[in-house]
């Protein structure tokens, strides 16, 4: 029976009645009284010398409050990056500065080169039209290969080449590589792109800022997922502030998807520029200014090498992956072809040896950080594609080639420096199998093959490392930040409890999902119990929410303060009941005195910790207690994904006519929010496999900055989605036994439907190995056609 | 300045607007009716969407001056007149319509303008009457979901789930 509350319950979202009526809190709702409005002059070419700037004109335009430019900026900081990677010769990454606005020269088409305050948006557009710049243009650098190459046009000048770091992990000693892929029995190749996305949140990039000059303070409101990141980066890097009278607020905040992680330019301006200007100040992105100013994601080129031995087994695995980085270091940027993606080659699979190397490369593009799943889906892409390619090679099965090389014993250390806990892989398979009927499939081609249609089905398999992460392994690998979360439980006089997390909820259901789990703890009703997130003067210090780790690692600061208050609780109770406080059993809502009918109402002992007249002495009155959590390891997620598509060999149109996953995201508080996440990813990721490009020509100009030419999945591009969830290995190390499911849709998708497509057209004779994402109907009937 | 003057959610309301002020821009900083959201600059992503004159327009991509006279319908006059959600919103909540709730004003606001015509679309109808609307969230899933139950259809016949 499925439960109608608490953990395991898919209790509605409470949060839906605002949205749904429009009483939602989204930052451009936000209007403070007497502000002015920002419009930020970008550049519209890639790559050059600023030789002048006059803004002589646009300050005496009606309604100018004051025109800001690089000059302003000297002596102030840049954006920092928050991850120093270390390069394989021992040498820390080239780290370029990064200015608020551009100093000396523009490096991408969005780089902003001045700002205009005025009383209207209208008014500062218009001003803006009237700045006068002179850019001395250079040749962009778009290219990766050839940016590694000596002699290459420099992004910038004071860095020694435009390679950020050349790195690597795994197998260091390039003979036994050697060796091993020489005595292999098979060796599989293969060269593969993964396209340039933008992530796309539906609500475009808001910040707006104000500045009391009686009390000195600042108070920012943004669309970010994590505003004390953003506080800490903001107020030590970059505009030298006092934390404490800095104020973030993150409210409404219409998705994410990694890129409202990172601290961005815009918003230590608007902060700046409230005090220069003694005004609130006001900036609204639009979606051309999303396109070129929020951080792209993905955009590897990669050679990828499994050698197999006779029976089959992978005996080895070399990858060599460029990584745009982009003009700038973006906050977690350097983290994303390395940590996040190299430690991931393992898969679900024992490979003994494992060599990964990375040259991370800066070019004129838009820097390039986190987008869903972060490395993983580059990982898995590489990966999954390159089994899938050995199997047809080898004419194996390629579930068959699968099963035999999966990890089957936990925990399990990898040659890339992970240690995953637990898993089944075997398990999400044995369910996949099932929920995607594949003892069905060959009807189904036979009867599209009749229709004149191709069919194929495209098997992937994936594992993630969420609940990022361990302070003290992160900060070896670089890190220059903890990575735990905090929570504040607060009960209040009458037994209703305020939860303050530094998680941030921006469509995940966390104002939902995270009372039930209180609400089990204590035995009360779910709507007794409230989450407040969003604002560092509310909540406790904490992290903020990517990579799949709220629930894990957030939640697991809220059961902690939880289990502090219930402990507390048991000695006011035991006060109360005339009991020792190892008798007391907390059970719906009631404390008890074991073996007797002896017992008192939550709602009694929270009354009574804040009217302490009938009251143990030696217990301070008051119940609210905080918690720190610091997780121990990743949590591993995994899972096995089926596509099926049919493609039309006239037109080379795919459509995905059936998706099903099967995850093991271990135990889970709310399957339906659990089903939403793994529908949003699968939608991005069949984004990625068959529609989404972010596209530049060869001068940098970007090609696809409106939803007219970058093409988003829309509801008729994709199916109904199957999700199975019922293999369940419940993480090990962390109370709720939960390991995150935010990112696992998009890191399983993309390399199945690329699959099945390979599969439907080798299935007509054609062979054809690889087609690049997007797998777009030209691409396919080129293939066909070549 | 130019005074214009509509019906919005029943009452009657006017101000004074430039010749290039959007509606989407009349509705929220003038009448501070901001569930109506801007999610782009090209009339794509279908988040501004409201109701003029009983037909689903976008209001990014109307002049204020446009709408005059009309009668103009947002998502903040939606629910039934007790507060309650309605048969559109309600269904969105049951089925995890939404996720972020940033392009949902637009959605229910599609949604009601798809029932008026057609009253029972089919899967495919909901998908195609969709491409107006864009949503990062949910993988459109639970949005074709939430429309067919709102419609009166078993959405728990869908088979996959």
């Amino acid at each position: 029976m499925p439960k109608d509350s608490g953990i395991g319950a898919s209790s509605k979202r409470r949060e839906d009645v605002r949205f749904l009526t429009g009483a939602g809190n989204y930052t451009d709702d936000i209007n403070v009284h007497g502000q002015a409005y920002v419009h930020f002059l970008r550049s519209d070419i890639a790559h050059g010398r600023i030789k002048s700037i006059d803004t002589s004109a646009a300050e005496g335009m009606p309604g100018v409050v004051k025109v800001f430019t690089g000059k302003d900026f000297e002596g102030v900081g840049g954006i920092p990056c928050g991850w120093e990677v270390t390069d394989k010769h021992g040498a820390p990454m080239q780290e370029p500065a990064h200015p608020i606005l551009a100093q000396g020269k523009v490096r991408h088409v969005g780089d902003p080169i001045a700002a205009v305050v005025a009383d209207s948006l209208e008014q500062a557009r218009d001003a803006a039209e009237a700045i006068d710049v002179d850019i001395e243009e250079l040749p962009a650098v778009m290219n990766m290969k050839a940016a590694a190459q000596d002699g290459s046009t420099l992004v910038h000048d004071d860095l020694k080449n435009n390679i950020c770091y050349d790195w690597q992990l795994g197998e260091a000693d390039d003979a036994k590589v050697n060796e091993v892929f020489a005595n292999a029995a098979h060796v599989t190749t293969l060269d593969l792109v993964n396209n340039r996305l933008v992530a796309n949140p539906m609500e475009p990039r808001v910040a707006v800022a104000e500045y009391s000059r009686g009390t000195e303070d600042y108070t920012l409101y943004t669309t970010s997922q994590n505003p004390h990141v953003i506080r800490l980066l903001m107020c030590a890097f970059v505009l030298g502030l006092p934390e404490h009278k800095v104020r973030v607020v993150a409210p409404d905040v219409g998705g994410g998807f990694g890129t409202k992680i990172f601290h961005y330019a815009e918003e230590a301006f608007c902060t700046f520029a409230a005090k220069a200007c003694n005004r609130p100040v006001k900036w609204s992105a639009s979606r051309s200014e999303a396109f070129m100013s929020d951080a792209h994601g993905r955009d590897h080129v990669s050679t990828i090498e499994l050698a197999l031995d006779a029976d089959s087994n992978f005996v080895g695995l070399r990858t060599n992956t460029y990584a745009n980085l982009g003009a700038y270091l973006s906050t977690f940027s350097s983290s994303v072809p390395t940590w996040l993606h190299g430690t991931l080659m393992a898969g679900n699979y024992k490979t003994p040896v494992i060599q990964v190397n990375v040259k991370a490369m800066f070019t004129n593009t838009v820097p390039v950080d986190a987008y869903r799943g972060a490395g993983r889906p580059e990982a898995t892409y590489q990966l999954e594609r390159v089994v899938d390619k050995a199997a047809r090679e080898l004419g194996v099965d390629p579930i068959v080639l699968r099963r035999q090389n999966f990890v089957t014993e936990f925990p399990y250390d990898t040659p890339v420096a992970l240690t995953y806990d637990t898993g089944d892989y075997n398990g999400t398979m044995d369910k996949l199998e099932s929920a995607a009927d594949l003892a069905g499939f060959a009807a189904r081609r036979s009867a599209s093959e009749a229709n004149g249609k191709l069919r194929g089905l495209g098997i992937n398999c994936y594992i993630e490392a969420c609940g990022i992460a361990p302070s003290n392994i992160v900060g070896m690998l670089g890190a220059r930040a903890g990575l735990y979360d905090a929570a504040t439980v607060r009960v209040n006089a009458t037994g209703s409890i305020s939860v303050m997390v530094g998680a941030h909820s921006h469509g995940q259901g966390h104002e939902t999902a995270f009372p039930q789990v209180v609400a089990d703890m204590i035995g009360i009703d779910e709507s007794m119990i409230e989450i407040v997130h969003g604002d560092t003067s509310k909540i406790p210090f904490g992290m903020g929410t990517y990579g799949s780790r709220s629930l894990a690692v957030c939640g697991s600061a809220m059961v902690k303060a939880t289990e502090k208050v219930i402990d507390k609780a048991k000695k006011i109770a035991a006060h109360l009941l005339e009991a020792s406080e190892a008798d007391i059993e907390l059970k719906d809502g009631q404390f008890s005195v074991a073996g007797t009918d002896k017992s008192v109402a939550w709602g009694d002992v929270t009354l009574t910790a804040y009217v302490p007249h009938n009251y143990p002495l030696e217990v301070e009155p008051g119940l609210e207690e905080t918690a720190f959590y610091d997780p121990a390891n990743f949590t591993f997620p995994a899972g096995a994904y089926a596509c099926e598509v049919e493609v039309d060999p006239d037109t080379g149109q795919v459509t995905i006519e059936k998706f099903t996953a099967a995850d093991d995201f271990g135990n889970i508080v709310n399957p339906m929010i659990v089903d939403g996440q793994v529908h949003g990813g699968i939608g991005q990721g069949i984004g990625q496999a068959l529609l989404e490009n972010c596209a530049y020509d060869e001068n940098g100009q970007l090609l696809s900055a409106s939803f007219m030419d970058y093409a988003m999945p829309r509801a008729d591009d994709v199916p109904f989605y199957s999700v199975d969830h019922s293999s369940q290995t419940p993480c090990t190390h962390n109370p709720l036994g939960v390991k995150g499911c935010g990112e696992a849709g998009a890191i399983g998708s993309p390399p199945a439907v690329v699959n099945a497509v390979l599969d439907a057209l080798n299935s007509g004779g054609k062979a054809i190995d690889h087609i690049d994402m997007p797998v777009s109907p030209s691409r396919v009937w080129a293939a066909m056609n070549g | 300045m130019t005074q214009v003057s509509m019906t919005v959610n029943g009452k009657s309301v006017s101000g004074d607007v430039e010749g290039r002020t959007l509606l989407s821009s009349f509705l929220r900083e003038h009448l501070s009716l901001t569930g109506t959201h801007v999610g782009c600059d090209t009339a794509q992503c279908g988040a501004c969407v409201v109701h003029v004159n009983g037909e689903a327009v976008k209001s990014c991509n109307m002049l204020a001056l446009e709408a005059d006279g009309s009668d103009v319908g947002t998502i903040e006059g939606q629910a039934n007149e007790d507060g309650s959600l309605n048969v559109i919103q309600q269904a969105f909540q049951d089925h995890h319509g939404l996720q972020c709730g940033f392009c949902t004003p637009g959605m229910v606001m599609s949604t009601a303008a798809l029932l008026k015509d057609n009253p029972r679309p089919t899967e495919a109808e909901i998908r195609k009457y969709l491409e107006g609307n864009l949503c990062r969230c949910t993988g459109y899933h639970n949005i074709v979901k939430s429309i067919m139950a709102a419609s009166g259809q078993d959405a728990s016949s869908i088979a996959a789930e």
